[in-house]
């Protein structure tokens, strides 16, 4: 499998903020990879040095077998970029900011252009200023959307869709990957993520805190369990990967790491389980252990440091 | 706490009634404008401040004696002057308080009016623009607050400047007292006024900032034409212009108040209008509802300069009508410059001819006209800078446009509009003022001056172009470049700098023009180096991070 997107130790500094700290990213082609972290983690950062937007301080960045940043017209021909925060000219209407960011790319496929703004139930005749956040972002997803190209790059592309709309997107980036073409797809929504994503990376401050595929990950995730049993379960703390337990008499609630599930099972089935409930292990349990553990400590020691 | 919230209190219902005023918050709106704007008003109040004050330490050094500021008198006191300054007055006992009116009042009218207009738009249009008037609106915040206090600190900008004049000019030149000071102070705040209501009514008008502005600086073209052309022919028309009405204050000479009075009626005039507007309309909507455009982007929308001359199309347009319109006024007073030196034996034997007047006077009007094209070249340069900032440029540099072509195309929209400008403003000029004079060899010696300016304007594009690409966020210091050009040019005649200081104004070389002879050497090193600083920022440009702060 060829990588159309290979990103190694990247460093990229404003003043004293380091927003990229050594980020490796692989994207193979073909996929559907999904770039997750929360607001200001650098996953815009990454998305502007791979554009050729901004220049890395150090690291290697390769795009489509090319460097972003020397190549950046030649490989622009070969991808469409959809930023999260579409901002259009005020008095160019929709229509006309398509027609035109196609051009600049090398043209639009007609047909395409047609299928999408109804889909997408966009109208082109409306002036820049008039639409809606979600109205922009559509605009910025056809003139994307309606050229051929290799790659997608799509800055949290759904946040201002209406989930009709979350679904026509869905859809169309299904279609893309059923035709073997590579998207990279920013976002903090995970649901959208693991609808669509084959492979994920997770950004955070900087750095690539885990990557791999979506069944990879949830090995790293718990999954909660809560039971009823015959006889009260004893003996639980004993084994490995057992969090959170929770025991009241004959109901017993925990969450165990996946990979330890098949032990927590047998030992449960002991007692004879009359009840049980499992919540499947979802990326944002994941991300919340990432982020959430960590950023409440960071915040404890910030407010420490605010209130002395 | 909860206590106070879990029923009604006696009184809460009042204080929601007294509360509904459609100027509640105007107090907190004020100190926002104030702490938005804690750089921008110092300058503006200390620039314009310090450009009188320090001007009046030159006037007993320039001309100490009274034979010397009759001298002055003499040259002042003819049609080619007054429409450039002003109403001649006082001429038969040139004082310095004579002479502060006649040189100063105007130009300083124009800069407060010009500040005035700008900062009104500033804080209501342009704050509406970007919706973020519609975040304060949401809360606790009175429908007619938002311009009130923009229109509290404007005027107040605009009475402090009057205030500090009033105070600084007699203690500066001992020859101006303090109550002709005084009411020097209040015409200029007259004239501020006006502008401040001006810019208020302007942003009611249309949903965009730029076009509010640019009504704004129309109306002030608008009045300094009026006064201009009714200075010279008909005095009806100067009474029409709110700086007319400044000038009409005879001030250090005939100290009249009382025309100040049509200033402050007309402002609260325009206010009321505003304001009726305002409770009229929707929040970021204009008078002028959008229309629907074209679905498709027409064939010239399909490259980067394509884009850029659609971005400026209409700003173009704009001054290309003011420069035309300039040029037809200023033209067609030829005539009248011809018979005064006709009908002036004294003048004709000083002169020779009256063709040297009118090339003095040309060159000044064609120099403006210059000033002015060099003005929209340095908008048009900005305005990459702020399609950078806005991150409209981001998606357009993610295609497959480099960053040379980007930038070069709105340059050239720059340097190509601006010698658009200067071709409309020179033919307009040159075909009314040959017509005037009947003389068809001005026509091309007309034309010929304003392309002769092209390099200094040029020039003036390239350090905007330079900055751009190696020091964005310094780029609007190139107005200094261009504010120089109009201190030298506009006021060295009566301030006559050392010679060195007029040398380096790009704007120099071509100024002897008509008449005068070209400085060629000037005009080639400018092109060469507006070359090198093309090439610099546009070098600069592809080097940097594209930024949108």
């Amino acid at each position: 499998m060829t990588t159309a997107i290979d990103v190694a130790g990247v460093v990229k500094t404003f003043g004293p903020v380091r927003a990229l700290d050594g980020l490796d990213l692989k994207v193979s082609t073909g996929e559907v990879h999904g770039f997750l972290g929360p607001n200001g983690a650098g996953k815009s950062t990454t998305i502007r040095v791979l554009l050729g937007l901004l220049r890395a301080d150090s690291g290697t960045a390769r795009l489509l077998g090319g460097d972003p940043w020397n190549d950046a017209v030649a490989l622009h021909r070969r991808l469409a970029y959809v930023p999260g925060d579409v901002n259009l000219w005020p008095n160019l209407t929709g229509g006309e900011a398509i027609d035109l960011l196609g051009r600049l790319r090398g043209g639009l496929d007609e047909k395409r252009r047609q299928e999408l703004l109804e889909r997408f139930d966009l109208d082109p005749a409306k002036k820049g200023r008039t639409y809606s956040k979600g109205n922009r972002q559509k605009v910025a997803l056809v003139a994307a959307l309606a050229s051929d190209v290799e790659l997608l790059i799509l800055d949290e592309p759904t946040s201002g869709l209406d989930p009709l709309m979350e679904a026509v997107f869905n859809e169309v980036i299904d279609e893309w990957k059923d035709d073997g073409k590579t998207v990279l797809l920013s976002s903090h929504i995970l649901t959208e993520v693991e609808k669509l994503c084959d492979r994920v990376s997770i950004i955070r401050a900087g750095t690539i805190v885990e990557a791999g595929t979506l069944s990879e990950l949830r090995h790293l995730t718990r999954t909660a369990i809560a039971a009823e049993t015959e006889q009260p379960a004893t003996g639980l703390e004993r084994l490995p990967g057992i969090h959170d337990l929770d025991a009241e008499g004959r109901r017993v609630r925990f969450s165990v790491d996946t990979a330890q599930l098949d032990g927590a099972m047998k030992h449960l089935t002991q007692f004879g389980i009359q009840t049980l409930t499992s919540q499947p292990p979802t990326l944002e349990e994941l991300f919340m252990r990432h982020y959430g553990d960590e950023l409440a400590a960071e915040e404890a020691v910030a407010e420490a440091g605010a209130s002395s | 706490m909860s206590v106070a919230t879990a029923g009604p209190r006696p009184g809460h219902h009042a204080a929601a009634r007294s509360g509904g005023s459609t100027l509640t918050g105007t107090g907190t709106m004020i100190r926002f404008v104030l702490r938005r704007d804690r750089v921008r008003l110092p300058i503006w109040i200390g620039a314009i401040v310090l450009s009188v004050v320090g001007s009046l330490p030159a006037f007993p050094e320039t001309y100490p004696t009274a034979a010397d500021r009759q001298a002055r008198a003499a040259l002042l006191d003819n049609p080619a002057t007054v429409a450039l300054t002003g109403p001649a007055y006082g001429t038969d006992d040139y004082t310095f308080g004579a002479m502060t009116a006649n040189e100063l009042l105007g130009f300083v009218a124009i800069a407060v009016a010009l500040m005035s207009v700008l900062l009104m738009v500033r804080h209501t249009r342009a704050e509406e623009e970007t919706g973020r008037t519609e975040l304060l609106r949401a809360g606790v915040l009175g429908r007619h607050a938002p311009t009130t206090a923009a229109f509290v600190v404007v005027a107040g900008a605009n009475l402090l400047i009057g205030l500090l004049l009033a105070v600084l000019m007699p203690a500066t030149l001992a020859e101006l007292s303090a109550s002709s000071s005084l009411l020097f102070g209040a015409a200029v705040a007259s004239v501020g006024l006006v502008f401040t209501g001006v810019g208020a009514l302007a942003a009611q008008v249309t949903e965009h900032a730029r076009a509010a502005t640019g009504i704004g600086a129309a109306a002030v073209g608008v009045a300094f034409a009026l006064r201009a052309i009714g200075d010279v022919g008909n005095a009806a028309l100067s009474w029409m212009s709110p700086i007319g009405w400044a000038q009409r204050t005879r001030v250090y000479v005939d100290d009249r108040w009382w025309p100040l009075l049509l200033a402050v009626g007309l402002t609260v005039v325009l206010v009321a209008l505003a304001f009726a507007t305002t409770s009229r309309r929707d929040v970021g909507a204009g008078l002028v509802p959008p229309r629907p455009g074209s679905p498709r982007g027409r064939a010239g929308l399909s490259t980067p300069f394509g884009l850029a001359l659609r971005l400026q199309r209409g700003g173009l347009i704009g001054w290309g009508v003011g420069l035309v319109v300039f040029g037809l006024a200023y033209g067609s007073l030829a005539s009248s410059i011809e018979e005064f030196v006709s009908d002036n034996s004294t003048l004709q034997d000083m002169l020779g001819d009256s063709g040297t007047l009118i090339d003095g006077f040309m060159a000044i009007v064609v120099l403006m006209m210059a000033l002015l094209a060099a003005a929209y070249g340095l908008t048009a340069v900005l305005r990459l800078r702020s399609e950078e900032t806005s991150g409209r440029g981001e998606p357009v540099l993610a295609t497959a446009v480099s960053r040379v072509r980007f930038a070069g195309s709105h340059l050239a929209v720059a340097v190509g509009g601006s010698l658009l400008l200067m071709l409309a403003g020179g033919l307009s000029l040159a075909l009314t003022a040959s017509l005037a004079l009947d003389d068809a060899s001005v026509f091309g010696t007309l034309l010929g001056a304003a392309v002769a300016h092209l390099p200094g304007i040029w020039l003036v594009i390239a350090v905007a172009v330079a900055l751009v690409g190696l020091a964005p966020q310094l780029v609007h210091l190139s107005w200094v470049v261009l504010t120089y050009g109009v201190v030298v040019g506009v006021l060295g005649g009566f301030f006559q700098f050392p010679g060195w200081v007029t040398k380096i104004s790009p704007f120099q070389a071509a100024s002897p023009l008509p008449g005068g002879d070209l400085g060629t050497v000037a005009v080639v090193i400018m092109v060469v180096l507006a070359v090198a600083l093309f090439g610099i920022g546009l070098l600069g440009f592809r080097r940097r991070d594209m930024t949108t702060t």
